[in-house]
């Protein structure tokens, strides 16, 4: 009889390895994530230094042309960074209106019937592939927008803008309606019973309750809005230009690695590396955003 | 009394007001999606055949079929699924059940909460810089599925962590109460019945994968490829093969793009068809997530 | 408990004189009709939550409503300022007049944002929005598009005072409401309701998350708010609703059992269930 405790012990012991086991493999899959950022930073950053040993920084940020696979090459990101902004821009003018008034509409105006049909579908635009919204936006809406301004080019910013901006809507207006309707319930009665409308609820004591929320969702819409290749590749054209209006042809820092990458790619010459520093400057964009919208998250947090 | 009366139409005008205006945001975006497959189908249904889903791509738009693409894509799915499932699931269960309040799991939670920001041509760079040239893993099907892999992991991970947290706490409760362990509870408990929520996350990240275009054009993969990849299933032993792993490729929103950047409009033609394909699978893949999301949801009530 | 017991209760009368109670004249001299509730029926969709209430309030009286839980008496407080209507497939019957000009209260085409102007209520939890002191108690002036500085100034030291909180957040108007303790709060939400003189004003259990403390002051406040405004108050609590009303309604299971003076409800019940009740036997 003396056997069964130091058998179960030994089980017991077993046991606790195998336990241990399973935890380390788990957290290693978790940090794989960490992983993945360290060789997204280092990659960008290795490839960027080696570029920046040839082209100044200042150069980088104050040159007004963009011409690296010309013979008189320039590598100012300015009109790559223009084409980013305005695209942006005019996506953000769509979405950020539409978006969050279909939050709205949606939480404090439509059925709850209404709201699980309609929500689904709404997120199905952010479903459908970029290369498909590329073919809507060159041959769908820039011959629709030329009837309205018959100067307009076949490749605009305008055109690719837009249908960034309806793409973007889901993101914007599905986590702010989440936002929105996270915010408890006894708020609202609280206004109602003062004889608010829900219009008034919804303006007045809603939407300033769930900010924080709201504003998560307008980063996201950004950042995806900074970082959208292939509508912009394939509608706004594939030529630097330096210019703030929608209207004309721009080339965008992610069409510009899109344009080197379908060229051959010679491994380590300054063309390869070009790419890698406009990546970097996309990410900083996009990162700049994200704390800009971290600090107005706290700074606006509210505890119900 | 009267004055209050009147305030109150002037403000239910404004909410009746609103009540439009938001109707009609709604319709915005709803109207764009049916034009979109509208458009899609008017130009691409004409030429889908038999022929356009066996051809190779061609010089001549009318001869040209999108065989070698969804070849591509559904191989290229296949590592993405492979890798990112397990891996994602894994780091989801970690950071639900297992991580202590410390500052590694803080740097992991923001880490994969800014991932999910990163815009994808991004990691197109990195694995690039990583995969083809440090790893030499070449322009192949591997790294192609693995930089995909990578871009949907905190898509799996955020589905991952939600529907385990929608399982009650006194559920793993019962399942210690019996003895069981923490690896035995995960195994036996948590992980099959958040298995609808995982699914439904899963298919949505795919969907998202088989649309990804930019990353793919960034490790350089080819527009035109007239061959297919080794097969996986050889006549002779062991009947397996991974030779294919290592092929060139192409895949379906690639071949678009391709198309739809000539400047021919016969091309188009053949891009909207390909396109349509490509919508018609992004949107069962949606429409089978809601499915599954909906039949989980009425089956399990805690 | 049939038919008979709601007829006990019914009072078909109008008028300005005092509310007749399950047990006859008891009320005093000097006390007004406010409101008369007249064969009430609530449902939640197909529950029939609220079953034929009779009742009257008096103006300027706390009348508290009591019963065990789930017996409807916080159903029927949010009767009277429409809150119901925030949800679908909620349906009223009967009639709740509003005196003196008679307005029903569910009437079909009275507009709730109307009843609620005019009939404000008091939470359970406190429930402050996440703005400042000032713009809490102002919100109601808001809503009805009161803009004058100087009227809003004074409307919500008013309101404050009235709330006996002003002393204690003074210095600190513009300061978050979430900053408040418990009990400041639920005074906050007080002057927040007082702020737009209403008729009626109506508390959801407003100590029950409350320490005892700070119930005592709500208490108080309510005693001294009866001078100016008519209030009905749910209550978990008996010795509550024995301290602070001059009327109480007893209900269990939708129906109103006995309606009477505070006092006679306490010391002499005429019904087995409500003595049964107040001497803790069930509930």
């Amino acid at each position: 009889m003396s056997a069964v405790p130091s058998e179960l012990s030994q089980r017991f012991r077993l046991r606790q390895v195998r336990e241990r086991a399973v935890e380390v493999l788990l957290f290693l899959a978790a940090f794989s994530s960490v992983a993945i950022t360290l060789g997204i930073v280092g990659v960008l950053v290795y490839e960027s230094l080696a570029f920046f040993g040839h082209v100044s920084l200042w150069d980088f940020l104050t040159d007004t042309q963009w011409t690296p696979l010309f013979d008189d090459a320039h590598y100012g990101i300015l009109p790559l960074m223009a084409g980013t902004l305005v695209t942006t821009a005019m996506a953000l003018v769509v979405a950020i209106p539409i978006g969050t008034i279909t939050a709205i509409y949606l939480s404090e105006y439509a059925s709850h019937r209404m709201r699980e049909i309609i929500k689904p579908v709404l997120e199905l635009l952010s479903a459908v592939p970029t290369v498909v919204y590329g073919y809507f936006a060159l041959l769908f809406i820039t011959p629709l927008l030329q009837k309205l301004f018959p100067d307009l080019p076949g490749f605009n910013m305008l055109s690719a803008g837009l249908v960034i901006g309806i793409m973007i809507i889901p993101y914007v207006s599905s986590l702010s309606e989440d936002a929105i309707r996270a915010v408890p319930m006894h708020l609202r009665e609280g206004s109602y019973a003062m004889g608010a409308t829900r219009l008034q609820t919804a303006l007045r004591v809603v939407i300033p309750s769930a900010i924080s929320g709201i504003a998560a969702a307008y980063i996201l819409g950004i950042s995806r809005a900074i970082g959208e290749t292939m509508v912009v590749a394939i509608a706004a054209g594939m030529q630097p230009n330096l210019t703030w209006n929608p209207k004309e042809p721009a080339e965008t820092i992610t069409a510009y690695i899109v344009q080197v990458s379908l060229g051959d790619l010679p491994h380590g010459t300054l063309a390869y590396q070009t790419i890698f520093a406009a990546g970097l400057t996309l990410l900083v964009m996009t990162l700049v955003f994200n704390i800009a919208g971290y600090y107005l998250r706290q700074r606006f947090r509210q505890a119900y | 009394m009267e004055d209050i009366r009147s305030l109150i139409a002037r403000r239910k005008f404004f909410d009746g007001v609103f009540a439009v205006v938001g109707l009609l945001s709604l319709l915005v975006g709803l109207i764009t999606l049916l034009a979109l497959i509208l458009d899609l189908a008017v130009d691409g249904v004409p030429r889908l055949s038999w022929q356009f889903f066996t051809s190779f791509p061609s010089r001549f738009a009318e001869q040209a079929g999108i065989l070698s693409a969804w070849v591509g894509t559904t191989l290229v799915m296949i590592v993405t699924a492979a890798t990112a499932v397990p891996l994602g699931v894994a780091a989801g269960v970690y950071l639900e059940e297992y991580a202590a309040k410390n500052w590694m799991t803080a740097l992991i939670e923001i880490n994969i909460a800014n991932l999910a920001a990163v815009p994808s041509i991004v990691y197109g760079l990195m694995a690039l810089g990583l995969f083809v040239y440090q790893f030499n893993l070449g322009q192949s099907i591997l790294t192609a599925g693995l930089t995909l892999a990578l871009l949907i992991l905190p898509m799996v991970i955020i589905a991952t962590r939600e529907a385990i947290r929608s399982i009650p706490g006194a559920i793993r409760e019962a399942s210690f109460a019996l003895g069981a362990t923490k690896w035995q509870t995960v195994r036996d408990h948590v992980l099959p019945y958040s298995t609808g929520g995982i699914l439904t996350g899963v298919i949505i990240a795919l969907s998202r994968a088989i649309g990804e275009t930019a990353p793919l054009i960034t490790i350089g993969a080819l527009t035109f490829i007239a061959f297919l990849p080794h097969a996986p299933v050889t006549t002779e032993a062991p009947y397996v093969s991974f030779q294919w792993l290592m092929d060139p490729f192409t895949v379906m929103p690639i071949q678009m793009f391709n198309w739809v950047s000539r400047p021919q409009e016969a091309f188009h033609l053949n891009a909207a068809a390909a396109g349509l394909v490509l919508l018609v699978m992004t949107l069962i893949m949606n429409g089978l997530a809601i499915y599954i999301r909906f039949r989980f949801r009425k089956r399990i009530k805690w | 408990m049939g038919p008979d017991m709601q007829t006990a209760n019914a009072a078909k009368t109008t008028g300005d004189r005092a509310p007749r109670t399950g047990t006859g004249g008891l009320a005093e001299a000097g006390t007004r009709l406010k409101a008369q509730v007249r064969n009430l029926n609530f449902y939640y969709g197909n529950v029939h939550a609220l079953k034929n209430i009779n009742l009257e309030i008096a103006e300027k009286r706390v009348t508290a409503l009591i019963g065990p839980s789930g017996c409807g008496k916080t159903t029927y407080l949010r009767c009277f300022n429409r809150m119901h209507d925030l949800y679908v497939d909620n349906r009223y019957e009967g009639e709740i007049v509003l005196r003196p000009d008679g307005l029903n209260i569910i009437g079909k085409g009275v507009d709730p944002i109307e009843v609620r102007m005019r009939i404000s209520m008091v939470f359970q939890k406190p429930n402050p929005f996440p703005k400042s002191i000032y713009e809490n108690v102002a919100y109601g002036l808001r809503v009805r598009g009161v803009r004058k500085r100087s009227i809003v100034d004074e409307k919500v030291e008013q309101a404050l005072q009235a709330a006996a909180l002003w002393d204690e957040v003074k210095d600190r108007l513009h300061g978050l409401a979430f900053n408040l303790s418990g009990g400041q709060q639920q005074r906050l939400c007080i002057a927040r309701a007082l702020a737009t003189d209403p008729e009626i004003l109506l508390f959801d259990e407003p100590t029950s998350a409350l320490d005892p403390i700070a119930t005592a002051r709500i208490e108080e406040l309510v005693h001294e708010l009866k001078q100016r405004v008519t209030i009905i108050i749910v209550t978990h609590n008996m010795q509550q609703a024995a301290r602070v009303s001059d009327y109480t309604a007893f209900m269990y299971l939708g129906e109103v059992v006995e309606f009477s003076g505070t006092d006679t409800i306490f010391t002499n019940p005429s019904k087995k269930q409500t003595e049964d009740y107040i001497t803790g036997r069930y509930g």
